[in-house]
């Protein structure tokens, strides 16, 4: 097939559940490719010398090579190619902006649209997990040195599988009792069911790592505490794990939520199957999801499939501007999702029991571009009215978990409380101790993250073979964080 | 999966369980709390940490059965297991010397006293404490308080033991025979606390006391821990749990803990129902 032919191929969609029936359940929304669709979809690659799409991806998937393989129907080998350099392909595969990523740099999607990097990507460790073994990257010697991951989350995982491939011992603390961070408690099942990160995890286990659960780091033991009990290193990854709200009257009425506490009720603690898990969570009828982002769209989403009749997404700026991926947005809408946009809350208003019971909103419009480059969004005077409502979830971030730096007080902190590290090797302030994901950058994606996790176990494994390298003078640590 | 070692039914519906826990026994400090899960259905749940023993890796914790997770604890035996244990979590009690204090504990919150009493005593303070109850069958650790404490005074609602009275009216004897209290703690209710709170800010002494909110994650996640001292939102599992009682808003802390009202009962009822069952 030459390249004219495969430039005509379109690109092949996925397979997905009904909205109609979706809404009503917690199972996941697309299906993923049938075997035969994804080796027509491999043939749309170009196999282009220089390919640009690895640039586009932060944990450099070598993406032309697995898509090949896949091509050829060598899925075995696909996922082993992957997983030299990715340890979660079944979660990026699903989670990933691929849009803004890899596809977006994809040369095919020049003419029409890109060859789908991330849905071939799904399909190769859907073929793994479901062919019952992990396909096992090589190790390398032991080296006989040990580090320690603080936080479970995409980060964490990323920073461990590499490290174990360059032959370290590691063993991963997670405060909660499972591991995957923000892929267990925060994104929902109907878009990454909690059994792929748990075989990504068992995966990573299987390549000697530990897990130690219930261990919250900065509590139980400080950073100078490991650093004396024989870890030669350390890496914080413990994510923005800190709700943040808008202080406007009546944020702590009953039924409102933070997204973080409703996604963990929820996902982490199964409240959807109450009384048979014990963990309750509010039965809604009306929902206000503040904010417009991911977890927003996760927020309201699992609000609609907990029984909620009508799901508000109420956000400050237009429809352009959402940080949200297009496909939630899309899916969300799909589902009935309501959006009122360029809408902001001003407060809520509670009954005597101190229940929610209404928010009143503002309208607003956009004026100039502000710092983040976005047109900065203005009240409208004499625009405020009331809605009633019986559920809010505010959904407009996360500030950074205090528990480490508060027992760690030689670790640099910028104004926003984020741990300071080099985003070019992840070193933070102090000796032995490497920082990324969340805790840096504030709160990003799943994949930058990832990306942050792969730079660390570079850095640590080049410290671990030769101290000398933490005093070689390396690019300085930024106090604010790069724009992504 | 953590062992139960002992377990002691203290008062009607008051148990006391011990349970291994080595890292946590080694760490903690008065003040602090940990959360369990008690199987892989459970919810987590918050408890403060009443003793520990770093020989035996053990940690103490008291608590009155309310709902099904705490009648499932009742119902567990030296010897089976509690699924998760987190730990230490919250900032220790600040231990100070700053003369006569009082600590005044109510219900379950006498085994939460009893440890800062014990080492506020030990920080050279002349300690007066107060034990309250509903009526002489539910007071328990008197011995423990009376052997760390410079006087004990012990009240009951309905007289049955110690004075007839509440504890506030205990506090107020102490303040009018001239005691120059510096610092009152006081862990009970929230009725308790915020009667107790309301004195003491008349008298202008400093006092300190520990809240117990629903919480699911306990290390700052998650903001359902959430109350307002001085006007601003604090998450008890990291800013506290111990909190200035002068600034602490009880009214909003005691809506937001009937939150799950209905939903607690309805598990709670389901579970009787089955245990029922279970006898045959």
């Amino acid at each position: 097939m030459d390249a004219k032919e495969r430039m005509k191929i379109p690109r092949h969609k996925m397979p997905e559940q009904k909205p109609e029936e979706r809404r009503k359940n917690f199972n996941e929304v697309p299906f993923g490719y049938p075997e035969d669709i994804a080796m027509e979809e491999a043939q749309r690659c170009l196999q282009c010398k220089k390919p640009s799409c690895m640039k586009g991806c932060p944990v450099e998937v070598n993406i032309p090579a697995f898509i090949k393989l896949v091509a050829e129907g060598h899925h075995w080998e696909a996922i082993k190619k992957i997983k030299e350099t990715n340890s979660l392909p079944a979660v990026c595969g699903r989670v990933c902006p691929q849009e803004s990523q890899c596809e977006s740099m994809c040369i095919v999607g020049k003419k029409g649209e890109p060859v789908a990097v991330g849905r071939l990507e799904r399909f190769a460790a859907d073929f793994e997990r479901k062919a019952g073994k992990a396909a096992k990257p090589d190790l390398a010697p032991p080296s006989g040195k040990k580090v320690a991951v603080v936080g479970s989350g995409p980060a964490g995982l990323t920073v461990a599988g590499d490290l174990a491939r360059m032959g370290h011992k590691v063993i991963i603390f997670e405060a909660l009792h499972k591991a995957g961070g923000v892929l267990v408690y925060g994104i929902p099942e109907f878009r990454l069911p909690k059994e792929i990160v748990q075989a990504e995890v068992d995966s990573l286990v299987d390549l000697g790592i530990e897990l130690q659960l219930n261990e919250v780091i900065g509590k139980a033991d400080t950073l100078d505490e490991l650093l004396q009990n024989g870890f030669d290193a350390i890496f914080v990854g413990t994510g923005a794990g800190a709700p943040i709200f808008m202080n406007i009257p009546g944020e702590n009425l009953i039924g409102v939520y933070s997204a973080n506490e409703y996604l963990t009720r929820s996902n982490l603690m199964k409240a959807y199957l109450f009384p048979q898990y014990d963990t309750p969570i509010i039965k809604s009828n009306v929902v206000a999801v503040i904010g417009g982002g991911n977890v927003a769209m996760d927020s309201a989403r699992t609000a609609l499939r907990l029984g909620a009749k009508e799901v508000n997404i109420i956000y400050r700026r237009s429809k352009d501007e959402m940080p949200a991926r297009a496909e939630e947005v899309h899916h969300a809408e799909e589902e009935g999702i309501i959006f009122n946009l360029l809408t902001n809350p001003i407060r809520y208003i509670g009954d005597e029991k101190g229940k929610v019971i209404a928010v009143e909103c503002q309208k607003m419009e956009l004026g100039e571009p502000d710092q983040s480059g976005r047109r900065r969004p203005v009240p409208i005077v004499g625009s405020e009215y009331i809605k009633e409502v019986d559920t809010v979830i505010v959904a407009i971030g996360n500030g950074p978990n205090p528990l480490i730096p508060n027992t760690t007080p030689d670790l640099q902190l910028n104004r926003k409380g984020n741990i300071v590290a080099s985003l070019d090797t992840c070193k933070t302030s102090k000796r032995g101790v490497f920082a990324g994901g969340d805790i840096v950058r504030g709160a990003a994606t799943v994949i930058l993250a990832m990306g942050d996790g792969k730079v660390a176990a570079r850095s640590i494994d080049a410290y671990l073979k030769d101290p000398a390298w933490w005093d070689r003078p390396a690019p300085e640590p930024q106090p604010e964080k790069k724009k992504e | 999966m953590h062992k139960i070692v002992k377990t002691e039914s203290l008062a009607p519906s008051m148990f006391l369980m011990e349970v291994e826990a080595p890292k946590i026994a080694a760490k903690r400090k008065p003040g602090q709390f940990i959360m369990l899960r008690i199987d892989e259905t459970g919810e987590r749940v918050p408890f403060t940490i009443s003793d520990g023993n770093t020989e035996t890796g053990t940690i103490t914790i008291v608590y009155q059965v309310v709902g099904k997770t705490t009648a499932q604890m009742a119902a567990l035996k030296p010897g089976d297991s509690i699924l998760d244990v987190v730990g230490p979590l919250g900032k220790p009690t600040h231990m100070e010397k700053v003369g006569t204090v009082c600590c005044i504990g109510g219900g379950t919150g006498i085994a939460i006293a009893y440890p800062i009493a014990k080492g506020l005593r030990e920080a050279g303070n002349k300690v007066l404490s107060i034990l309250g109850a509903r009526t002489k069958e539910l007071l328990f650790y008197e011995d423990q308080v009376r052997s760390i404490s410079n006087e004990l005074l012990v009240c009951t609602d309905d007289g049955s033991y110690g004075q007839k009275g509440l504890v506030t009216e205990m506090l107020k004897q102490l303040i009018d025979r001239g005691e120059q209290l510096k610092l009152v703690v006081a862990i009970g209710p929230v009725p308790m606390m915020k009667f107790v709170a309301k004195m003491t800010k008349e008298y202008n002494i400093p006092t300190i006391v520990s809240l117990n909110p629903i919480m699911i994650d306990g290390s700052g996640m998650c903001g359902g821990c959430r109350v307002s001292v001085g006007g601003a939102t604090k998450f008890v599992c990291v800013d506290g749990p111990e909190f200035d009682a002068h600034q602490v808003d009880f009214e909003l802390l005691t809506k937001r803990l009937a939150s799950y009202r209905e939903e607690e009962a309805k598990s709670y009822d389901l579970y009787k129902h089955n245990c029922k069952l279970g006898r045959g």
